[in-house]
């Protein structure tokens, strides 16, 4: 048996909705002993206060922004491969999650820039990035609701994910060109080396990760469930005008 | 060189329309589509003239050997008749503007830009482009529309005259050519049947 | 190719062509800046690089929507798509076509808005430069913005939407090479890397916009 087999619409329903619960209540136990933990049970920074337990939600929300976009772009790659609407659907149901996370990361952004930096906002490139980013999402979302035909819909945004993906990338590296910024470089994947987190933040961190990992499977999941039946009632709504 | 059409299957919207649709046109043989409204006779054509994918079936035809006319005429409002033809003539790289334009009457409208013309005079002028494609195979949507009864009988001579160089033409139209040799195709019995479970892959979408 | 290169010509130049519209846009910016931000020459020049690029890119989005669209409503698109003309080709002619009525003649008068801008005296050859180098990746970029949004109706605005987050790298290396020649610094990085989107963009978006038209078509 082929994983291809639950690009099969029913296969993936049916599949989906045993998975759902389980899904749910792991994110559920991740997100609250994660942000519990996180929030109350780790100590102050010797230097930014308490204000740093925003990472919990900071850090977490802006990695799932930019997996979100490469989750889009495999998703659109296989449906212009091989053609499996659930692909295109589960592509479309991720953007808007994309795009929460994204703003999530810039307000959380905002928050702690304001006590770190004494600025809401600054043109660091970092969260230049992140704007642009979100322009990015807002245009996919914007072209799928434009376009009427959902296969032409999805054709459509599939090639501007592709080449959407390309030119983020390319402004990525842009905007550290442009302003070398304030943003301090990202930590997380440098553990290991000298322990730039202390333990004590580092493995709730981990947890609040796994739980806005296991968040965006939630409702990408469910939102392709929905974007599923919808599809389905517009297609027997047409079979009966034409019946 | 034949068109061949085999067990065809087009779509519009991603609602199977017509399906099974076959059939074989030759040299110098013309083919008059008929159907009521909405039975797919656009889509069809569409598909064959390589715009849409078929949902299944076959088109074989030698290499850009169609040419497609249908409700809109692609002309330009500001260039006149005669720059509009030599456009379509400069893109399929034949020459044959000033006798085409003879053949479809259009000789004292040859400055007039086609903002200035009436619906018949585009039509005419969009259905003049034809001659300058070169292209064997015409696939022609409704090409009598809003054309006079002379202008239809005009149009009829140049698609006889059209055939009768080898070429093939594949109407859809509703008003009667006078194309007696042409043979007809009923489309009503190709609808295709609405299918209820048909238990393909994306059968939930079907 | 050549005829529809001409074809396109013709009919930007022509009346209703909106041929000199997206200039105008671009003169109207350089003007209506200095009134919003104050005659301050040192504050001018300070802003110039960015000015004159910002307006140069509206200017270009201004008559991306026509580059497909009339042709998609006459139905000249559907047999220039049954034509010997492969698709891509059709598109790269459009988008230079597209250059030679906005970017080329953007790229020639800047220099004179410069002026009204107070850009410092070395600025002006890099502006020329980067603009020459950059308007290319503008228009073909638009071009593909234009192939996707090419069936929807009033789809301006969704166009806009679609190409400026496009427009943000060729915008950033464009106005670095010119701010970076006004200050008489090394402008070669900014440069290269700017012509590189360009050839980039050049080589690999007629494909993809031709794809967006075949679905748009079908």
């Amino acid at each position: 048996m082929s994983l291809w087999e639950y690009a099969n619409p029913k296969k993936f329903m049916q599949l989906s909705a045993g998975v759902l619960p389980w899904v749910g209540g792991l994110t559920a136990v991740c997100l609250i002993v994660g942000l519990v933990w996180g929030f109350f049970l780790t100590p102050d920074d010797f230097r930014q206060g308490s204000t740093v337990k925003i990472i919990f939600l900071h850090v977490p929300s802006a990695m799932m922004a930019i997996n979100a976009w490469v989750m889009m772009l495999v998703a659109s790659l296989i449906w212009l491969i091989r053609r499996h609407h659930v692909s295109a659907l589960a592509a479309k149901a991720a953007a808007p999650v994309g795009l929460t996370f994204t703003a999530i990361a810039l307000v959380t952004g905002a928050l702690w820039g304001q006590p770190m930096w004494g600025t809401w906002w600054a043109w660091d490139p970092r969260l230049t990035a992140f704007l642009i980013l979100a322009l990015f999402y807002l245009g996919y979302i914007a072209l799928w609701q434009a376009v009427e035909d959902p296969d032409t819909a999805a054709d459509l945004t599939a090639v501007l994910c592709m080449v959407g993906s390309v030119f983020a990338v390319l402004s990525r590296y842009a905007v550290k060109f442009w302003n070398q910024g304030l943003h301090q470089d990202s930590t997380i994947l440098k553990v290991g080396e000298k322990d730039p987190i202390a333990p004590a933040f580092y493995v709730p961190l981990v947890v609040c990760i796994a739980g806005f990992v296991l968040l965006f499977v939630l409702l990408v999941l469910m939102r392709t469930r929905t974007e599923i039946r919808a599809r389905r009632l517009s297609a027997l709504l047409a079979r009966e005008r034409l019946a | 060189m034949e068109l061949v059409v085999d067990k065809l299957a087009v779509a519009r919207g991603g609602v199977t329309l017509l399906e099974g649709v076959s059939f074989a046109l030759a040299p110098g043989r013309a083919l008059i589509l008929r159907g009521p409204n909405g039975v797919g006779k656009t889509t069809l054509l569409r598909t064959l003239a390589g715009l849409q994918p078929a949902v299944a079936g076959r088109v074989s035809a030698p290499p850009e050997s169609l040419t497609y006319a249908a409700h809109a005429d692609g002309l330009k409002a500001v260039l006149t008749v005669e720059e509009n033809l030599g456009f379509w003539a400069a893109i399929h790289g034949v020459g044959g503007v000033g006798d085409a334009m003879a053949r479809m009457n259009l000789l004292d409208l040859r400055d007039r830009r086609a903002a200035n013309l009436s619906a018949g005079q585009k039509r005419r002028l969009g259905l003049a482009r034809l001659l300058v494609t070169g292209r064997p195979i015409w696939v022609l949507d409704e090409p009598t529309v809003s054309l006079d009864v002379a202008s239809v009988a005009l149009f009829a001579g140049v698609v006889r005259g059209h055939l009768a160089q080898g070429g093939m033409a594949l109407i859809a139209t509703h008003i009667d050519l006078g194309l007696d040799e042409a043979a007809v195709l009923d489309l009503a019995p190709f609808k295709a049947r609405v299918t209820v479970g048909s238990g393909g892959f994306d059968e939930a979408f079907a | 190719m050549r005829a529809l290169l001409l074809r396109d010509l013709r009919l930007a130049f022509r009346a209703g062509g909106g041929f000199g519209l997206g200039l105008a846009f671009f003169l109207l910016v350089a003007v209506l800046v200095p009134l919003g931000v104050g005659p301050e020459p040192a504050t001018l020049a300070k802003i110039a690089p960015g000015i004159l690029w910002v307006g140069a890119l509206l200017a270009c989005l201004l008559s991306l929507d026509r580059i497909f669209a009339l042709d998609f409503e006459d139905g000249s698109l559907d047999l220039l798509a049954t034509s010997p003309i492969p698709l891509e080709g059709v598109v790269a002619v459009k988008a230079f076509a597209h250059w030679l009525v906005t970017g080329l003649p953007l790229t020639l008068v800047a220099p004179v808005l410069g002026v009204l801008l107070n850009l410092p005296g070395p600025g002006y050859l890099w502006l020329v430069a980067s603009l020459a180098a950059g308007t290319p990746a503008l228009s073909v970029i638009g071009a593909f913005g234009a192939a996707l949004t090419v069936g929807i109706k009033r789809g301006g605005l969704l166009l806009s939407l679609l190409v400026l987050p496009l427009y943000v790298p060729t915008l950033i290396f464009g106005a670095e090479v010119v701010k970076r020649g006004a200050a008489g610094a090394e402008v070669s990085v900014p440069l290269l890397l700017l012509a590189g989107i360009t050839a980039g963009a050049l080589a690999l978006l007629p494909f993809a916009a031709a794809a967006a038209i075949r679905v748009n078509l079908r």
